[in-house]
């Protein structure tokens, strides 16, 4: 859930509805509802006539000082949302308990624990408190982590090559998957595999992740034996502080269940998607020109076809990449892959409120700011935009 | 014959040579969170403490004193207890260990937050020579051996003066850096070789230990599994080799698996609920608060919710405890409960508020559900509301509700523990009755509990503290539900899991053979 409104949060920002004309469309409805359900939903919404690529030309005599005002405008922008993820961070730290109770044992009396609550400063006012931790946070300092007792983004840092190297994995998986298979369900579509594939990716999409997870863990560690049931395996020191599992046997295959279990959410849906379009794609006046050319089939498929579903293919999959990261959370906390997932949870459930809001601030800035550097770039490329944003 | 005989031996010695040397991968639901033993009282703490150090005293699995650090003690006087140290003890540092360490270890535990209280009524000790060390209480102390178990002695050496940083070595931090909380030199059977917290930990065989006769783990690595689910199934793939806590729901599964061995033992958590006096004057009456525990069938409650996982509780103290009386016995009775309610004026019932958390102790939320539905029938309405332990203390400290939940297990292993925080008169000057929200006040059980505690006689005591539990039995103090199984389990190669584990729950890895 919380994965849900950091999305819809950063969302609020800068996104523009829609770009006419470069054919990377941004859907309106994506910014109403959480995007995994918004880009599932998607498939029915597409145009069924889409206007050409066209490929963006700047133009230098726009690019003037309205440029750097626009800049100024998406940075402030971007800085309004952090303050409000931080604000929110802090709203529910309030209510996810006492750390206190979590780092004293139980017969300590209460007023030791009163002043070591006064010494963290947990006893000022709410407000107090986050202006103390926005001050700190625009120095870098996210706060200590009562559990780790380190640095809140120390923490996090050191946990981050573990998401990503999942995260990495699981969409290099979901890429070779899902293009043959959608254009495959898309050019035979009456096959008994392409029937099987989007039967397959329905039951796919509406398990729970954590559910998947488990039988994967209890059909092919517990019932074969086959994989490992946890952890990274072994890892090895590539440069200071990221450990990689993909340089040992024994790190790939620990590899193997959590990718497959996170790419469950995301396949069947890039599967339905390329088949989607595809199809769409093949209708078209120009693929028939070309079959009664002669081109040779593949040739059709693979340059002229696919190459028109890649645009909105991608423009969903950077949207989805959030919430990837975002269902990290429930990966990791089942293959028990020490990542930022599994170490948010962790530190919910042990009331380490300062690594808790230091997760969200931290992964709503990553958000706020790739979001930011995607307007400014499409302000730089497409002129329109700016005017737009200006009126 | 004879020739028989020699190269038998000779097999058998190098079958148990080779038998030395076992790894264990061990998955705990959470990993220490320090390596400083002082830095906070928790049964994950106190694992790790046996681990990588050794107490003055530990207890054996039928909770006698079994000299560890300390060879022999003997009591001088009603203030003094006399300790002859081990004299071939080295520390991880390769510091000896002295009385001056166990001197400077005491002095740091009165100054830990966690421990202070524990330690109180403790006074200067006076070194006697290298070896011999009297430990001295303010007043006569009947519970001196009990803490003993508790003194990890540190090396006072290697723990003093400042570190890079500038910082004293010795300082205790809960929530930053210390050097304490990242350097350990203990006189255990493991050093920590490596740590990444919350994810992997490396415990070595240290080789000077001065116990010859341990057992053959030369390394445990930690992991920590919070996830039940997955750490029942890293243990059933082969994947470790002893986890612990092991969740209830799979105790079936695991016992009828092959190459598994669950471990399960009657712990000494009681879990109870405590009606709240001040909240509601219904509850002043002795009757009612009879007629509570006469309606609940906490014995169904063991059969049914914990499956017989626990042992049905009519007092406080578990068996084996000095206060534990043995002919109390659970009063489920439901016709008696109606007639006591009757007798009170209250036969219609009334409507109370209850509180319980819901991942603190096993099945907490349905015993409270249970419960609640079980006082129904004696026409009292429960509103029922249950929330993570994050959350509940504070609302428990509050006193929200009229009715609340507590486990209790006693830090001293002695029945004295559960009155002092349970049902003596709530005193913040004292900080007596710290969690005792039911607000029972009862002068004679104060009195008893406070003599106890300078009786050092044991009979003398053990008299005195059945007659404070007849007393809560009587009057209803409380509702006693049941008390935790604790449980383990473990891969078949583990030839004596069952033998190192305990009622406190702080398994001796140390002394553990594995195949």
């Amino acid at each position: 859930m919380i994965s849900t409104w950091i999305n819809a949060s950063t969302d609020h920002g800068p996104a523009p509805a829609v770009t006419a004309g470069t054919g990377s469309v941004r859907y309106p409805v994506a910014q109403e509802l959480p995007r995994f359900w918004a880009a599932f939903v998607l498939q029915d919404f597409l145009p069924t006539t889409r206007p050409p690529f066209r490929a963006p030309c700047g133009n230098e005599s726009i690019v003037d000082s309205h440029m750097f005002a626009f800049i100024i405008k998406r940075t402030a922008q971007a800085m309004v949302v952090m303050l409000i993820i931080s604000l929110i961070g802090f709203a529910i730290k309030q209510s996810v308990g006492d750390p206190i109770r979590e780092i004293t044992g139980i017969s300590v009396s209460a007023q030791e624990r009163e002043a070591l609550k006064e010494k963290l400063g947990l006893n000022d006012p709410f407000p107090v408190q986050w202006l103390r931790f926005v001050g700190k946070a625009l120095q870098g300092d996210l706060g200590n982590s009562f559990y780790f007792k380190r640095p809140a983004l120390q923490v996090i840092l050191s946990k981050a090559p573990a998401t990503l190297e999942l995260v990495f994995s699981t969409s290099v998986l979901v890429i070779l998957l899902s293009i043959p298979i959608g254009i495959y369900a898309a050019v035979k579509p009456t096959t008994w595999l392409a029937r099987f594939f989007m039967g397959a990716s329905i039951v796919g999409v509406s398990i729970p992740v954590f559910l998947t997870a488990i039988l994967l863990i209890y059909v092919f560690s517990v019932g074969l034996g086959w994989l490992p049931s946890y952890g990274r395996g072994e890892t090895v020191e590539i440069f200071s502080g990221w450990q990689t599992g993909y340089l040992t046997v024994d790190g790939l295959k620990h590899l193997i269940l959590p990718s497959i279990a996170l790419s469950s959410i995301m396949l069947p849906l890039f599967i339905r998607l390329i088949r989607a379009e595809m199809k769409e794609v093949l209708e078209t006046e120009y693929i028939k020109y070309a079959r009664a050319k002669g081109l040779k089939s593949s040739r059709i498929l693979f340059v002229h076809a696919f190459k028109n579903t890649l645009l909105p293919v991608i423009t969903v999959g950077g949207v989805q990449l959030g919430t990837l990261i975002a269902f990290t959370i429930l990966t990791e906390t089942v293959f028990q892959w020490k990542g930022m997932g599994a170490m948010f949870i962790e530190s919910v459930e042990r009331a380490d409120t300062s690594l808790m809001v230091a997760y969200l601030v931290f992964v709503g800035f990553i958000f706020v700011l790739v979001n930011t550097l995607v307007d400014l770039i499409y302000g730089l490329v497409n002129p329109m935009v700016r005017i737009s944003g200006r009126k | 014959m004879k020739r028989l005989v020699v190269i038998l031996s000779i097999v058998i010695l190098a079958g148990s040579g080779l038998a030395r040397a076992a790894t264990l991968r061990l998955a705990m639901d959470a990993d220490p969170v320090s390596l400083d033993p002082h830095v906070q009282l928790s049964g994950g703490m106190l694992q790790y403490s046996h681990m990588v150090y050794d107490p003055l005293i530990r207890w054996t699995q039928d909770v006698q004193f079994e000299p560890r650090l300390a060879e022999k003690w003997e009591r001088l006087d009603p203030l003094t207890v006399r300790f002859h140290l081990r004299k071939d003890v080295r520390f991880h540092s390769g510091n000896p260990f002295t009385a001056k360490d166990v001197a400077w270890t005491l002095a740091r535990l009165k100054k830990s937050q966690d421990f202070k209280g524990l330690f109180e009524p403790f006074a200067e000790p006076v070194i006697v020579d290298d070896h011999t060390i009297d430990l001295k209480t303010k007043k006569p102390y009947g519970l001196t051996l009990n803490m003993c178990t508790y003194i990890f002695p540190m090396d006072s050496q290697f723990y003093s003066g400042k570190d890079d940083k500038g910082l004293d070595k010795d300082a205790i931090v809960k929530t930053e850096y210390s050097f304490a909380n990242e350097h350990e030199s203990g006189t255990g059977p493991y050093y920590v070789e490596s740590r990444e917290p919350g994810q992997k930990w490396v415990l070595k065989a240290f080789p000077e230990y001065w116990d010859k006769n341990r057992g053959n783990v030369d390394t445990i690595i930690l992991t920590p599994i919070s996830e039940d689910a997955t750490r029942v199934a890293a243990l059933l793939a082969g994947d470790v080799d002893f986890i612990m806590p092991v969740p209830p729901q799979d105790f079936d599964r695991i016992e009828n698996s092959r190459g598994i061995q669950l471990i399960t033992m009657p712990g000494t958590r009681v879990i109870t609920f405590q009606l709240n006096q001040k909240r509601r004057p219904e509850f002043k009456d002795a009757k009612v608060r009879q007629a509570i525990v006469y309606a609940v069938n906490n014995t169904g409650i063991v059969d049914k919710i914990m499956k017989g996982r626990a042992t049905v509780a009519a007092q406080n103290s578990p068996p084996g405890y000095v206060g534990y009386v043995a002919d109390l016995s659970p009063r489920f009775d439901l016709e008696k409960a109606r007639q006591l309610m009757k007798e009170a004026g209250h036969e219609q019932g009334f409507v109370v508020s209850m509180i319980a958390p819901n991942n603190r102790y096993v099945n907490d939320e349905k015993i409270a559900e249970a419960v609640a539905s079980m006082l129904s029938k004696i026409n009292i309405k429960v509103e029922l509301k249950t929330m993570p332990k994050a959350q509940y203390w504070d609302e428990f400290d509050a006193q929200v509700a009229d009715i609340q939940m507590i486990g209790w297990h006693s830090d001293t292993e002695d029945s004295a523990n559960f009155f002092e925080f349970l049902y003596m008169c709530p005193n913040k000057e004292t900080g007596y009755g710290q969690y005792n929200s039911g607000n029972y006040c009862n002068p004679k059980v104060d009195e008893l509990t406070l003599a106890s505690q300078s009786e050092t006689d044991r009979a003398k005591r053990a008299t005195m503290l059945q007659e404070v539990e007849r007393i809560l039995y009587a009057d209803a103090a409380f509702v006693p539900l049941h008390w935790q199984m604790l449980s383990w389990a473990g891969s078949d190669k583990l030839r004596n899991a069952d033998k190192i584990v305990n009622v406190m729950n702080f398994p001796y890895f140390g002394d553990l053979n594995m195949d």
